[in-house]
């Protein structure tokens, strides 16, 4: 029997919305049965559009070009900025796009969940998301869950 | 080495090289031989570890001027 891999994406930006797609796509490519649980801000992801942004406000461990104080950081522009660099030194590293892994995944057979009470309360609508995702709550997760190899929380 | 199929992964960076010999895969017939080539050098721990774990047969692993070849049998 397949394995299962089980994963709880709850993050929105950039740079945390890549484990999820990375591990699921490469899981499925292993022949893992996967599903992500999409919920708070890593719902986002489930969006038509992914418009995750990165912020180095924050985070110390990011790498700078030049040193950027705190204080300069929260200047507007300067988010969309950071992630237009990091998108290009994406690409040109030949990382593949969010967009890309996400559709690698659904071809892959990936179970998409997205979380009905964080849509609820973000006031979402179904129709802002891809199509061939399912929505369900805590409990569902747990059906997978329970019988997963391995489960991540991201 | 003779093959069957050929991949051309360079450029690519982790996970696209396993996920596209996947596909290869699947598009061929046990026993068949897939060749690929990448530059991500993470790819010989990668492909070492996809083999291992689905089955399919590295023949052989080589590096040269920053490119590495792969020569993979799919299992029967």
């Amino acid at each position: 029997m397949a394995k299962k891999l089980a994963i709880i994406a709850s993050k929105g930006t950039l740079d945390w919305a890549y484990p999820p797609f990375i591990l699921a796509s490469t899981a499925a490519a292993l022949d893992y049965e996967v599903q992500i649980f999409f919920t708070f801000y890593g719902l986002t992801l489930l969006k038509k559009e992914i418009d995750a942004q990165i912020s180095p406000l924050g985070n110390p461990a990011m790498p700078m070009p030049v040193p950027m104080p705190n204080l300069v950081q929260v200047l507007p522009g300067m988010e969309s900025m950071a992630t237009m660099m990091m998108k290009q030194k994406m690409k040109d590293k030949g990382v593949a796009s969010l967009d890309e892994l996400r559709t690698l995944c659904l071809e892959a057979d990936v179970k998409m969940v997205a979380c009905q009470m964080t849509v609820d309360l973000f006031d979402f609508k179904p129709e802002d998301f891809i199509e061939g995702i399912e929505f369900g709550g805590a409990t569902t997760f747990f059906e997978f869950a329970g019988e997963a190899d391995v489960s991540l929380f991201i | 080495m003779e093959f069957d199929k050929e991949l051309d992964a360079r450029g690519l960076n982790c996970p696209l090289p396993i996920l596209r010999v996947k596909k290869a895969l699947a598009e061929m017939i046990g026993g068949q031989v897939l060749k690929t080539v990448a530059t991500d050098a993470g790819s010989m721990k990668d492909f070492q570890a996809f083999c291992r774990q689905t089955g399919h047969e590295l023949m052989s692993s080589s590096e040269a001027n920053g490119e590495y070849t792969y020569f993979m049998r799919k299992k029967v």
